[in-house]
Formats: structure tokens, C-alpha cells, sequence
């Protein structure tokens, strides 16, 4: 099949390269780009492991075409922490409140988390959930990660506000 | 030595991070920024990609594969069938329950999607061109999905290559289709028992075909080498070293010319203790290519051909007094295998631990008895997030004291509390046979009783009775209360082996010399966060901080041989490996110290972190100052270094328990259920990490949530499976998602070295019947005996429309 050439940034770096048109976005970053932190978990774009950042929307990476992706904003769970390396507050508090177990659906989660706290800043619990309800986990039952979110939100309020 | 600088006997506990400290997880390190090492992150050089041809039949016979058109592709290197399998005799491998399975269907298909060719291609696009582009012809034939029928007369013959077999793995079988029968108990005396009780109450409690389904599916990456002759597979293994023992028994590599790795698991919850053809087929494509092949299942193949579980249909019957003590129980099951006895249980086991159905209560006479029957369905038949069977058996029990509890008009709590076992009769010996290791039942109700107010519940539901009587609600308050026992850990290898491999398990320490460690066991996480809390029991046997010890599982090259990670085993079984071999360590270190101090080891005593002389804690030497010494002293009598190894061959089974309370709301006109509120009390014996054990809890309850309100694998009746995506198979969201409310009671196991029994599974087996005990309860006085699983929308409502409450 004919390869077309794609182009986009991620995580900050412009990448480039060659796919064919039906190429999936996960496909082409964890195989192309070798960037393995969003997963595939299922066939259905039910699960959200494969959640990334697209132009500063959630997106499903498993239900997006590479070509889609043509010159856009990629951030995956690679480009979450800051560059010096310092975790991102919903990181940190996903380890510091057991939000994860397996891991699998983690980075997902984190995704998706950090582009709700950006729609909603302070949101509560229901918000939360609502917010991540495309996003399965199978290990957790959501409960420290509902708390997580709203741990790092708090952190990521009140280090906004003393910056004011 | 100053003063001030000496930490306190409390801080140095606390630097340990050891037994019962919430200690952080050393995986999430990791895991949160997206550097975990799941098996489809594995890239090699050269790999190629796997893909099956799948039956779109439930039974038919496989006329003719043609894959010309699919060789002639891009990209497509091989299709390999049941006949390229046949010379070297793979056509067909072992399964755990002493049955063969299928790796490519042999002439026959027996289930809706089993693997008919295996597609070898470039990547996956190339290998899904391929599996479009193979021709296949098949003559369609009666299919059996129905368990009731497959034992009839006239059935269609499923296993034609059991044809003539009368005796299977497990004693004679009566019918062709038939796989074997197992009972236990005394069933003559069970039955004069139920003959004389004032009361006898008998249900068929079905509990549907459900899926483990982890978010991540099965798969491995097969490597063969063909310079040094090492065939390596990474895959999503739950017991690496039994699956290297296989392997070599069914492709007679030699078993050191095999290893295998687990690398990070996203999750198993049982999916990924069994072997499959993906696994063999991906070996035999990279021996036949010289390049390593990369087999990844997608959610659809994970939920509609790798390891189902459940599908067992139970006759209960107890008999009680009339003041509702019970005296007697039977079981008769029909247990539902699918087309292959590919069941992950203890080899002498085929019915797992379901003799466990006596559940927490004292009951003088029992009996159960199995029968297996194949069907064409998916094969399986593992113990998703339970031990063997026992959630089957817990649902029964507890659903089953809630039918004699209406049927004697009394409170399910109270009818509980009369019959549980008493503290003073452990250990137990229950009429099955199990011997109970420890518990205190009783404390355990009362405080769930207490904590969430039953007695005003129940004042408040005869409110909300009366209310909908008069028609001032149309929603149904329901109550559900379950007090499960689970049996876990196995087991004892005088009666537990899985294919002639007892169930051990073991651990390996080696100290450093600067007096850090690494220890590897034969189990693997798949999200237990083992690095984390067997670091935590080693830090309390040796005294070496949790975060100077690296944990490592799931490489057989280098873990010893140990029988894996499901059934709750790894605390009860390598937990205790961990714990003994730390103590031969400390056994060590403390003829070190005594040398180092010129005192005899008779006259030190262990303090946390060091060996002291008696009555003169002032001279000292830490475990790490041991640790040194083990490598740079020649010590007489003692070899240098700091190594032990222990293989833990636990004496009896642990025994988890709970009370777990439900309350919910249901809508009788649209059947949506409210999760109000539940309560779980967990007794895991010691508590290793009570954050992780919280965390167990909290996902084990959602899966029963899932199980009890909508999950459920059907087929219909020319056998086309249902369910079968996440399209219709239910896994809750957040939002579907309660708050839970988690408690605990701690009775440690008395046989267990730290007295940790174990917890991953206990939520899935006490919380399926408290959620369908609060959803029948809704209906009780409506004269509702019992209505099955799942509980979704539109069944409650059924059940609302059943006893006329719908408008
Ligand atoms: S992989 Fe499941 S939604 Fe994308
Ligand atoms: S942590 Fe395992 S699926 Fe979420």
C-alpha cells in the first residue's frame, strides 16, 4: 500500500515519517515512534488506554488515522512531566494515593486527567468521574484515582494561586 | 557513640518500611510516566507479527483451507494449519485439567472463533490483509449450548477425538459428552439429613459465563535462536515456570533451552494463567522463520476465545430446624466447560475448591458433586480474581441462606449469626472436609452490623415499603448482608499440583555486600505491587530497609521455580518463602555477629535492624555491618556471602473471610439499580500494606459489581457468542462506580509464618452475593425467592414486571 508522509509534533519534538494511510495513530507512535506509554486495550474505542492529547483535546489514539494527525499537537503520557523532569502533580498523586495497580491503563488515565483539570480546574468528585468515564481501569475500582485527581487539582490550584 | 544522632528503636521500624506500613508503591515510579514494559512494547529486530483465522462457526467441520490468495499478499510469510502441526505433533497440547486442547482446529471447529490458521506476516496490517485472504470452507453442524442438553441422548458428539475414551482425566465418563464427575461428602447420610429437617429449601442458582478480561489482553513475543538453540518467550504469564515446563514437554526443547519471561502484566485476574494456541503457535512461526513472532490477542479474541470462567449451574438444598439451625447441605452442579477442559485448577481438583460451599457456617453434613460436560463454547474455565471455584460456591451458600431465611421468616443477619462457626471450634473441620485455620466470625458481624446500622436499615426499608404500598415511591429498598470464607493458597503439595508441579513456591536472597539486597521469587505481579510489599516482609525478617531491596519475578533464567500468581497464592505461599528464607539469612548473620563480637550466638538477641548481646544493647553490629563482614572476613566454620533460598511447602490453605453489606435502590419501571452504600470488612489475617490491601479491596468489589449487575457471555442457539466485546460486555465506568467503605478485623493464620492469608480475591467472592442478596432483598416481601445474575436494567425489571409492580 502507498505510504504517505505524516508530520506532527510530539511531546514538544517535530517527528516525521512514513505510513500507510490506514495506519492508526497508536500504531504509528508506539511502533513508528517508539513510544510505548499510551496502550492498546481493546477494539472498540471503549477502554482509553490509548488516550493522548491532540491539539488540546482527549483523544482515543486507536480511532484517530495517522493522516488525522497531520501537523498536529501531540502529548502523551511521555510529555506530561516537565522537562527537567519533575513529575506533574497528578503523578505524583496517583503513586501517593494508590491510583494505579497494573499500570496498564495509567497512562490514559494521567492523560486524560491532565487535559480535564485544564476544561475544569476544580471539579468535584462526580465531575471526576464523568470526566474519566472513557477511561476503564479493571484494577483500581476508581476510587483513589477519583481522589488522586482531586488531590493534584487542589496542589495545582493553591501553587497557581501563590503565583499570583 | 552520640547521644542525639542514635535513632530510636520507632525510627528505625520506620525506616524499614516493613509489615504493615502503608509504604508507597516502588512500581509507580514507572508506571506513571509511561515506562512500564507491557509485552507489546517489546520490539526486536526482525520481528514479525502473528494473526489467527478464526471459525466463524460454533461447530462445523473444516473442509478445506485454501491460502494461496493470502501467500500471495504483502507482507505475508506463512499460514500454518492444524496439518504443518501434525508432523511435529502440535496439533493438539495438554491443558492444566489433563484434556488436550486444539492449538488449530483438526478437521473440526468447536467454538465461534477457535483458531483455524495462524497468519505469519511483516506487521499487523500484513497479517490482518492475510487472515481476510485465507479461504476457508466448512460444513456447519448441530451445535450444543445448552449445558441441560449436552448429556442427552441424541446430543451431537463434540470430541470426536475422544472418541471410545469412557475414562478421562478424572474418572469415567458417562456420555460423550460428558468430562467427569467429582463429589465429596457424605451423600446418603446428606440426604436422610434433608429428609428429617422441618424445613428443606432448594434453588438452582446459576452463575453466568463470564471473562477476567484485564484491559490488557494475552500475548507474547516467541524468540527462537537458532545459533545457541534458546527458544525465549515473553508473554503475559501468570506462572512462567509452569509454562516453561510445558513448553518443554510439548516441544521437546530441552527445558534449559527454554526461558521465559513475564514482563509488566496489565492485569490478569486468572485470563493469563492458562496456556494457548497464540503462545505455540507463535513459538513454532519463529522456529520455522529463524525471526521472532509477536502474537497479540485484540479485546474481541481475549473476551470470545482465551480462558472464560464461571458457567455453573447449582441445585442447592439445606435443610434447617425450625429455628433456623442448619443441618444439612447439598450441591449437585452442572458445570459448563466448552469444547475443551482447558480449566485452570489444581490437577486433582477438577471442581477447584467448590467443596468450600459449606461457607462460614457449622453445618454437620454435607455433600457436593460435579458434573463437567463440553459445549461448544469458548474453553476456560479459570478463577477470575478467586481461588478455584469459590466464588461459585460462595454464591450458592450465601444466596442459599437467604432463600431459607424467607422461606423461616427471619432476618438474613440473624439466620447468619446462628449458624456461623464459633471461634472456639477453630481450628475447624468443616463437613467437606477443609480444615479452617483461624477466625472469629462472630466479632466480625457484629462490627459490620454496627458500623453501618443494620438494625435502622431495616426499620427504614418496612418504611420504604409501606411508601410504595401506598404509592407514594415506586423505588424498592434493598439489604444485602454476605459472610463469605475463602480458601486460599494453594496449597499443601501433598494433594496440589498442577500437571504433577506442586504448588510450592519459593524465594532467593542474596545481601550485598553494602548491605542491600535483591530477592527473587516464582511468582509475578500483574498489579499486586509484589516489588513493594514482599520488600516490606523481607524488611521486617532482616532487617533492611524495603527501599534498599530489589524485588524481581517472572524471569525463569533467573527466579527459582515457583508455581506463580493467582488464587491469592502469593502471600500465602511465596509470602512464606520470602519470610523463611529471610530467617535463614538472619540465622546466618546472627554467627557472624556473634563472631564479630566474640560472644556465642546463644547470648545475641535480633533488635529490628541487628543482632545485640543480651543485657548489653550497647554493643551491637547491624545487619548491614553483617553484611559487610559476610564478605570480607574469613569467618571459621562459615562460608562468605549472604545468600539462602527457601522453597515454602505451606502445611494447610489459608482462609480470608468478611461481611460484606449492600444497600441499594432499585426503579421497578425502569429496573436501574442506586448503589447506596457497601460496606466491606475484610479479615486477610496479618496486614502486610494496608494501602495496597484497601486498593485490592476496592478493585475486587468493582469487579463483582461488574459480574452481579451486567456481565454475562451468552450464545445462541446456532451458536454465536453474545457478549463478546465491549460493546455488550459489561465493565464499569466511574460513574457506574460507588464509593466504598472498607473495615477490617486482623486474625492472623496461625500456620503461617507471618500469619498473612491473602486478600487480592476475597472483594470478588463475598461482594457478588451481597450486591444479588440486596437486589433480591428488594423484592423479598413480594415472595421473591430468588433471581439470577446479572442483574441488569432490564432483567430487574423483568422481575418487577414478573411479580406485577410494573405500571
Ligand atoms: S485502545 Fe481501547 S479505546 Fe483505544
Ligand atoms: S491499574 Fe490496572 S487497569 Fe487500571
Amino acid at each position: 500500500m502507498a505510504k504517505i508522509h505524516v508530520k506532527m509534533t510530539v511531546n514538544g519534538r517535530e517527528v516525521e515519517g512514513l505510513a500507510e494511510p490506514r495506519t492508526l495513530l497508536i500504531h504509528f507512535l508506539r511502533e513508528d515512534l517508539g513510544i510505548t506509554g499510551p496502550h492498546i486495550g481493546c477494539d472498540t474505542s471503549h477502554c482509553g488506554a490509548c488516550t493522548v492529547d491532540l491539539d488540546g483535546k482527549s483523544v482515543k489514539s486507536c480511532t484517530v488515522f495517522v493522516g488525522q494527525a497531520e501537523g498536529a499537537d501531540v502529548t502523551t503520557i511521555e510529555g506530561i512531566a516537565a522537562a527537567d523532569g519533575t513529575l506533574h502533580p497528578l503523578q505524583e498523586a496517583f503513586r501517593e494515593h494508590h491510583g494505579l495497580q497494573c499500570g496498564f491503563c495509567t497512562p490514559g488515565m494521567i492523560t486524560r486527567a491532565h487535559r480535564l483539570l485544564q476544561e475544569n480546574p476544580n471539579p468535584s468528585d462526580a465531575e471526576i468521574r464523568m470526566g474519566i468515564s472513557g477511561n476503564l481501569c479493571r484494577c483500581t475500582g476508581y476510587q483513589n484515582i477519583v481522589k488522586a485527581i482531586r488531590v493534584a487539582a487542589d496542589e495545582i490550584n493553591s501553587a497557581r494561586e501563590a503565583a499570583e | 557513640m552520640n547521644e542525639q544522632s542514635t535513632p530510636t528503636s520507632a525510627e528505625r521500624v520506620e525506616k524499614l518500611q516493613g509489615l504493615g506500613s502503608s509504604r508507597k508503591r516502588v512500581e509507580d515510579v514507572r508506571f506513571t510516566q509511561g515506562k512500564g514494559n507491557y509485552v507489546d512494547d517489546i520490539k526486536l529486530p526482525g520481528m514479525l507479527f502473528g494473526d489467527f483465522v478464526r471459525s466463524p462457526y460454533g461447530h462445523a467441520r473444516v473442509k478445506k483451507i485454501d491460502a494461496e490468495a493470502a501467500l500471495a499478499a504483502p507482507g505475508v510469510l506463512a499460514v500454518i494449519t492444524a496439518e504443518d502441526l501434525k508432523p511435529l505433533n502440535l496439533h493438539y497440547m495438554p491443558t492444566l485439567a489433563g484434556d488436550v486442547q486444539a492449538v488449530l482446529a483438526d478437521e473440526k471447529v468447536l467454538f465461534q472463533n477457535q483458531e483455524v490458521a495462524f497468519v505469519v506476516a511483516e506487521d499487523r496490517y500484513a497479517a490482518a490483509d492475510g487472515v481476510e485472504l485465507v479461504e476457508v470452507e466448512y460444513e456447519g453442524l448441530p451445535v450444543v449450548v445448552d449445558a441441560f442438553k449436552a448429556m442427552d441422548d441424541d446430543a451431537p458428539v463434540l470430541r470426536e477425538d475422544l472418541e471410545g475414551k469412557t475414562e478421562g482425566a478424572h474418572g469415567p465418563r458417562k456420555h460423550h459428552n460428558h468430562i467427569f464427575h467429582w463429589e465429596v461428602g457424605d451423600q446418603a447420610g446428606t440426604e436422610k439429613a434433608l429428609e428429617e429437617a422441618d424445613v428443606v429449601v432448594e434453588e438452582l442458582i446459576t452463575y453466568p459465563r463470564s471473562h477476567p478480561s484485564p484491559i490488557e489482553t494475552c500475548g507474547c513475543v516467541a524468540s527462537m535462536d537458532k545459533v545457541n538453540g534458546k527458544l525465549t518467550i515473553w508473554g503475559t504469564f501468570q506462572a512462567p515456570h509452569a509454562v516453561r515446563t510445558v513448553a518443554s514437554l510439548i516441544t521437546n526443547i530441552a527445558e534449559h533451552n527454554i526461558r521465559i519471561v513475564s514482563p509488566d502484566i496489565g492485569g490478569g485476574f486468572g485470563n493469563k494463567v492458562g496456556v494457548y494456541p497464540g503462545y505455540i503457535c507463535a513459538a513454532v512461526a519463529s522456529i520455522v522463520t529463524g525471526q521472532p513472532v509477536k502474537w497479540i490477542e485484540d479485546k474481541i479474541e481475549n473476551l470470545t476465545a482465551t480462558a472464560f470462567a464461571r458457567d455453573y449451574h447449582m441445585t442447592g438444598k439445606i435443610g434447617a430446624t425450625k429455628d433456623g439451625r442448619i443441618t444439612a447441605l447439598s450441591c449437585n452442579v452442572l458445570a459448563d466447560h466448552g469444547a475443551f477442559d482447558a480449566c485452570a485448577d489444581p490437577t486433582k481438583f477438577p471442581a477447584g475448591f467448590f467443596s468450600i460451599c459449606t461457607g462460614s457456617y457449622d453445618i454437620p453434613i454435607a455433600y457436593a458433586g460435579v458434573d463437567g460436560v463440553y459445549t461448544n463454547k469458548a474453553p476456560g474455565g479459570v478463577a477470575y480474581r478467586c481461588s478455584f471455584r469459590v466464588t461459585e460456591a460462595a454464591y450458592m451458600i450465601e444466596r442459599m441462606v437467604d432463600v431459607l431465611a424467607r422461606k423461616l421468616d427471619m432476618d438474613p443477619a440473624e439466620l447468619r449469626t446462628k449458624n456461623l462457626i464459633k471461634k472456639e471450634q477453630f481450628p475447624y473441620t468443616s463437613a467437606l472436609g477443609w480444615e479452617y485455620d483461624s477466625g472469629d466470625y462472630q466479632t466480625a458481624m457484629t462490627k459490620a452490623l454496627e458500623t453501618v446500622g443494620y438494625t435502622a436499615l431495616r426499620e427504614e426499608q418496612a418504611a420504604n415499603r409501606k411508601a410504595f404500598e401506598a404509592g407514594e415511591t415506586r423505588s424498592l429498598m434493598g439489604i444485602g448482608v454476605a459472610f463469605f470464607t475463602e480458601i486460599v493458597g494453594a496449597g499443601p503439595v501433598k494433594n496440589c499440583d498442577i500437571l504433577g508441579l506442586g504448588m510450592f513456591d519459593s524465594c532467593e536472597i542474596r545481601i550485598h555486600p553494602t548491605g542491600s539486597a535483591i530477592a527473587r521469587l516464582g511468582t509475578i505481579s500483574q498489579g499486586q505491587g509484589h516489588a513493594t510489599t514482599f520488600a516490606q516482609i523481607l524488611a521486617s525478617e532482616i532487617g533492611i530497609p524495603a527501599e534498599d531491596i530489589t524485588i524481581e519475578e517472572g524471569d525463569t533464567d533467573t527466579a527459582p521455580y515457583g508455581l506463580g500468581t493467582y488464587g491469592s497464592r502469593s502471600t500465602p505461599v511465596a509470602g512464606a518463602a520470602t519470610a523463611m528464607a529471610g530467617r535463614k539469612i538472619r540465622a546466618k548473620a546472627q554467627m557472624i555477629a556473634a563472631y564479630l563480637l566474640e560472644v556465642h550466638d546463644n547470648d545475641l538477641e535480633w533488635d529490628i535492624d541487628r543482632f545485640q548481646v543480651k543485657g548489653n544493647p550497647e554493643r551491637s553490629k547491624t545487619m548491614k555491618e553483617i553484611a559487610f563482614a559476610s564478605y570480607n572476613q574469613a569467618i571459621p566454620g562459615l562460608e562468605p556471602g549472604l545468600e539462602a533460598v527457601s522453597y515454602y511447602d505451606p502445611p494447610n490453605m489459608t482462609y480470608p473471610y468478611g461481611a460484606y453489606i449492600c444497600v441499594l435502590d432499585v426503579d421497578v419501571d425502569t429496573g436501574v439499580i442506586d448503589v447506596r452504600r457497601f460496606y466491606a470488612l475484610d479479615d486477610c489475617g496479618t496486614r502486610i500494606n494496608p494501602m495496597i490491601i484497601e486498593g485490592q479491596v476496592h478493585g475486587g468489589l468493582t469487579e463483582a459489581l461488574a459480574i452481579s449487575m451486567g456481565q454475562e457471555i451468552t450464545y445462541d442457539e446456532t451458536g454465536n457468542v453474545h457478549g463478546g466485546s465491549l460493546l455488550d460486555f459489561f465493565l464499569p465506568t466511574a460513574v457506574e462506580t460507588p464509593v466504598w467503605e472498607t473495615d477490617h478485623t486482623e486474625t492472623p493464620s496461625p500456620h503461617h509464618p507471618i500469619g498473612a492469608k491473602g486478600v487480592g480475591e476475597s472483594p470478588n467472592v463475598g461482594g457478588v452475593p451481597a450486591f444479588s442478596n440486596a437486589v433480591n432483598d428488594a423484592f423479598a416481601h413480594f415472595g421473591l425467592t430468588h433471581t439470577g445474575m446479572p442483574h441488569d436494567h432490564w432483567r430487574v425489571w423483568k422481575t418487577a414486571q414478573g411479580l406485577g409492580l410494573t405500571g
